[in-house]
C-alpha cells in the first residue's frame, strides 16, 4: 500500500494493521465534532452529563440523545448501505409511516402484536423490495425511483389510518418505543444490536466488498462475476426493513400512528447522518458506525438546541452551522491541512 | 371511517350546534364546499361536521377536495359557478390569488363565504369569512392559568407550534397578553414542537431535564392538543404526574386531549370549532331569504373545556367526527 507522497509522516504501524489503534478513532473528524458538540451542550447546560437512576432505567440529557438519535440512526444503518451502492433511499420517512401505521391498525382491530409487528416489518422488506425491483429491473435512478414511494407512501399510511392518529395501548409495541432493557431505553438497544449486527455482517463477509465494488462501478463488478442486480434488491429491501423498524419505534413512542408526520424529513436526516459519517454519496467506501455516530452528532445538536433556551427561530440556522463546520473539516482540503488523510480504501 | 358510523356518532355533536335560529330556509339549496383537503385532524372533522350540518338543513351540500392545491381550488369554483350553484363556501389553501376567480362569482351573483382562512384583496369578493380569533385562543388558554395557580409563583414552559405559521405566532401572542402584569407567572421556556406529538414529546423531555428533572415546572402551555399529548406522556416518563405536578393546558379540543382529562393528565383546553360552516350557512340563510348583509368577519366561540365540562361525554361525540 503506498501512501501519498505529501506524508513524510514515520509510520510506526504495518500499512494495515488488523485493527487500527485508539487514538485514531479519536482524531477522526466525527468523533472530534460530536465531543465538540458535546461539549457546547455542557458549557450551555451543566447538568447535561448528568445520569441519574429512576423507575430502573437511566435518566438524563445524554440518554435522550441516545434515544431520540436511535430512529435516524436505524435508518442511516440502512441508508449507508444504499449510498454505498450509488444509489439513495428517499422513501424511508414514509416506510416508517407505513409500518407505524400498519402495526398500529392491526392492534387496534384485535390482532395480536407479534403479528402487528412481523406485518409491520414485512410491509418494509415489501417497500424496499419495491424501491430495489425499480432500480434494479426497471433501472430506474434510484433518486426518482425513491422519490415515487416518497410521496406514495405517505398517502398510503394514511389510507391506512384513514387519516386518523390511530392510538393503541398494546404493551408490546408501547415498549418498543419506550420499554427498557438493561437500564437503557428499548430504541437505543434495538440500533446497537442493529448497528453491530450489520457491521460484523458486511465487515466479516464479503459483503461489505461486494456492496464497495458495485457503487464504485456496477459495470465493471458485474463483468467481474458479481450478481449487481441481486446485490442492490438486498440492500434496498434492508433499508425498508430498517425504516420498518423505525416506524415501530416512533408509533410506539407516542402510543399512536401519525400518518401525516412519522418519520417526516426524516430520510434527509439519515442521509445527511451517513455523509456526516463520511460515507460518499458517488458509492463506494462506507462504514455504518460512523453513519450511527453521524445521527448521534444530529441529535446531540438538537438536544443541545432545546435545553439551551434558544429562540427556535435560531434552530436551523445553529444546525446548518454546526453541518456546514462538520463537512469541511471532513473535507480533504482541511484533511490535508490537518496531515490526517487516510489511504483511501483503508477506513472501513 | 365508515360513513353511518361517522353520521351516528357525530349526531350529538350537530344536534347541539343546530340550534332553532336556522330557519328552513336553506332547504334544498345547492351550495358548493371546496376544502382544501385532509392534512390534519381538524380539517377531517371540519368537512364532516360540514356535511352534517349540510344534511341537518337540507342543502345539496357539492364537495370538493383540493388536495392542498389552489389550483383545485379554483377550477372548483368555476365548477359550481357553471353548476349555477346558490352560494360557495371555500376554505382558502393560500391567501393569495383569489381575485380573477372571486370576481368571476361576483358577477355570476353567487355569494362567496370563506371558512377558517382569510385571503388579502378586496373585501367585497367575498360576503363574509367565519373564521377563530387565534389571539383569543391564546389568551383563554392564558387566562384559564392565570386564574388556576392564583398567587403561587409559577414557571411555565411553552410548546410552540411551527415556526412562522399564523397559529403559533397568535396562540404566542395570546398566551403573553393573558399573563402580562402576573409577577408571579414566567414562561421560562419556549420551543417549538412543530404542532406534532413526537416533537412535542421530546421538546418537553429537553425541558424537564433541563430544570431540574420538571421540578423548576409548574405548567406546560402547547400551542395544540396534539403536542400536549406528546409532553404529557414526557412528563410521565419523568416519573412526574401530568395534571397535578405539571398543569397542562393546550388548544383544538380535540377527542384525546378528552381522554387525557378523563384519567386526569389534562386540565385545560380550548376549543377551535370544527362548526364554521354553522355560522356560514346561518348568514347565507339570512342574506338568501332576508336580504341581510352579515359582518364582513364573523368570530367562532372560542370555548374553554376543563375536566368540569364532561370529558368523557365530548370525546365520544368528537371521536367519530374524523379527528
Amino acid at each position: 500500500m503506498t501512501r501519498p507522497t505529501v506524508d513524510i509522516r514515520p509510520t510506526t504501524q504495518p500499512p494495515l494493521p488488523p485493527s487500527r489503534p485508539l487514538t485514531h478513532f479519536f482524531t477522526r473528524p466525527q468523533v472530534i465534532a460530536l465531543a465538540a458538540v458535546l461539549l457546547v451542550n455542557w458549557i450551555l447546560f451543566p447538568g447535561f452529563f448528568t445520569i441519574t437512576w429512576q423507575d430502573g432505567r437511566f435518566f438524563g440529557s445524554l440518554i435522550d440523545v441516545l434515544n431520540r438519535g436511535a430512529p435516524v440512526a436505524i435508518l442511516a444503518i440502512g441508508m449507508t448501505m444504499v449510498i454505498a451502492t450509488k444509489g439513495v433511499d428517499l422513501s424511508v420517512g414514509a416506510v416508517m409511516a407505513i409500518s407505524g401505521a400498519v402495526a398500529a391498525v392491526m392492534v387496534s382491530s384485535g390482532y395480536p402484536a407479534w403479528i402487528a409487528v412481523l406485518a409491520a416489518l414485512g410491509t418494509g422488506l415489501i417497500c424496499g423490495l419495491w424501491n430495489g425491483i425499480l432500480v434494479t429491473v426497471l433501472e430506474i435512478q434510484p433518486i426518482i425511483a425513491t422519490l415515487v414511494l416518497m410521496v406514495a407512501g405517505r398517502g398510503l399510511a394514511q389510507l391506512v389510518t384513514e387519516g386518523y392518529i390511530v392510538t393503541f395501548s398494546d404493551p408490546v409495541l408501547i415498549f418498543i418505543g419506550t420499554g427498557s432493557f438493561l437500564g437503557f431505553p428499548m430504541p437505543v438497544v434495538i440500533a446497537a444490536v442493529m448497528m453491530i449486527a450489520a457491521t460484523l455482517i458486511v465487515r466479516r463477509t464479503a459483503l461489505g466488498l461486494l456492496i464497495e465494488a458495485v457503487g464504485v462501478n456496477r459495470s465493471a463488478a458485474r463483468f467481474a462475476g458479481l450478481s449487481a442486480g441481486a446485490l442492490l434488491l438486498i440492500v434496498y429491501t434492508f433499508a425498508g426493513l430498517c425504516a420498518a423498524i423505525s416506524g415501530l419505534i416512533v408509533a410506539g413512542d407516542i402510543r399512536g400512528a401519525d400518518a401525516n408526520n412519522a418519520g417526516l424529513w426524516l430520510e434527509l436526516d439519515a442521509i445527511l447522518a451517513v455523509v456526516i459519517g463520511g460515507t460518499s454519496l458517488m458509492g463506494g467506501r462506507f462504514s455504518i458506525p460512523m453513519a450511527v455516530l453521524g445521527a448521534m452528532i444530529i441529535q446531540a445538536m438538537n438536544t443541545g438546541i432545546l435545553i439551551s433556551g434558544f429562540s427556535p427561530q435560531f434552530n436551523l440556522v445553529v444546525k446548518s452551522a454546526v453541518i456546514i463546520v462538520i463537512l469541511v473539516m471532513q473535507s480533504p482540503l482541511s484533511a490535508q491541512l490537518f496531515r490526517r488523510r487516510t489511504p483511501p480504501g483503508a477506513s472501513k | 371511517m365508515n360513513v353511518f358510523k361517522t353520521l351516528a356518532l357525530g349526531a350529538g355533536l350537530s344536534g347541539l350546534l343546530l340550534s332553532a335560529a336556522y330557519a328552513e330556509g336553506l332547504q334544498g339549496k345547492v351550495i358548493g364546499f371546496s376544502q382544501i383537503g385532509s392534512e390534519s385532524g381538524w380539517r377531517a372533522a371540519e368537512t364532516s361536521v360540514t356535511k352534517q350540518v349540510a344534511a341537518e338543513l337540507g342543502i345539496d351540500l357539492k364537495f370538493a377536495d383540493a388536495q392542498q392545491k389552489q389550483e383545485n381550488q379554483i377550477k372548483a369554483i368555476r365548477g359550481f359557478i357553471a353548476q349555477g350553484v346558490d352560494a360557495i363556501l371555500v376554505a382558502p389553501v393560500v391567501a393569495t390569488g383569489w381575485e380573477e376567480v372571486l370576481t368571476e362569482a361576483k358577477e355570476a351573483n353567487i355569494p362567496v363565504v370563506l371558512l377558517d382562512r382569510g385571503i388579502e384583496g378586496p373585501e367585497d369578493l367575498y360576503l363574509t369569512s367565519v373564521a377563530s380569533d387565534q389571539v383569543k385562543e391564546g389568551r383563554v388558554a392564558g387566562e384559564w392559568l392565570v386564574g388556576a395557580v392564583g398567587d403561587k409563583q409559577c414557571n411555565v414552559v411553552e410548546l410552540q407550534g411551527t415556526v412562522g405559521s399564523s397559529p403559533a405566532i397568535n396562540r404566542k401572542q395570546g398566551f403573553e397578553e393573558a399573563l402580562a402584569g402576573k409577577a408571579n407567572l414566567t414562561i421560562t421556556r419556549s420551543q417549538t414542537g412543530d404542532f406534532t406529538r413526537s416533537k412535542g414529546k421530546e421538546v418537553m423531555e429537553g425541558f424537564i431535564k433541563a430544570e431540574d428533572g420538571g421540578k423548576n415546572i409548574c405548567a406546560v402551555y402547547a400551542h395544540n392538543d396534539d403536542m400536549a399529548v406528546g409532553a404529557i406522556q414526557a412528563i410521565k416518563d419523568a416519573g412526574l404526574k401530568p395534571g397535578t405536578d405539571i398543569l397542562v393546558v393546550s388548544i383544538d379540543a380535540v377527542p384525546d386531549i378528552f381522554a387525557a382529562m378523563v384519567a386526569g393528565e389534562a386540565n385545560a383546553t380550548v376549543e377551535l370549532t370544527p362548526n364554521m360552516a354553522g355560522p356560514a350557512f346561518a348568514a347565507l340563510d339570512a342574506y338568501l331569504n332576508n336580504g341581510t348583509v352579515p359582518e364582513k368577519f364573523i368570530i367562532t366561540e372560542s370555548k374553554l373545556y376543563t375536566p368540569a365540562d364532561d370529558p368523557q361525554g365530548e370525546y365520544d361525540r368528537r371521536k367519530g367526527l374524523g379527528y
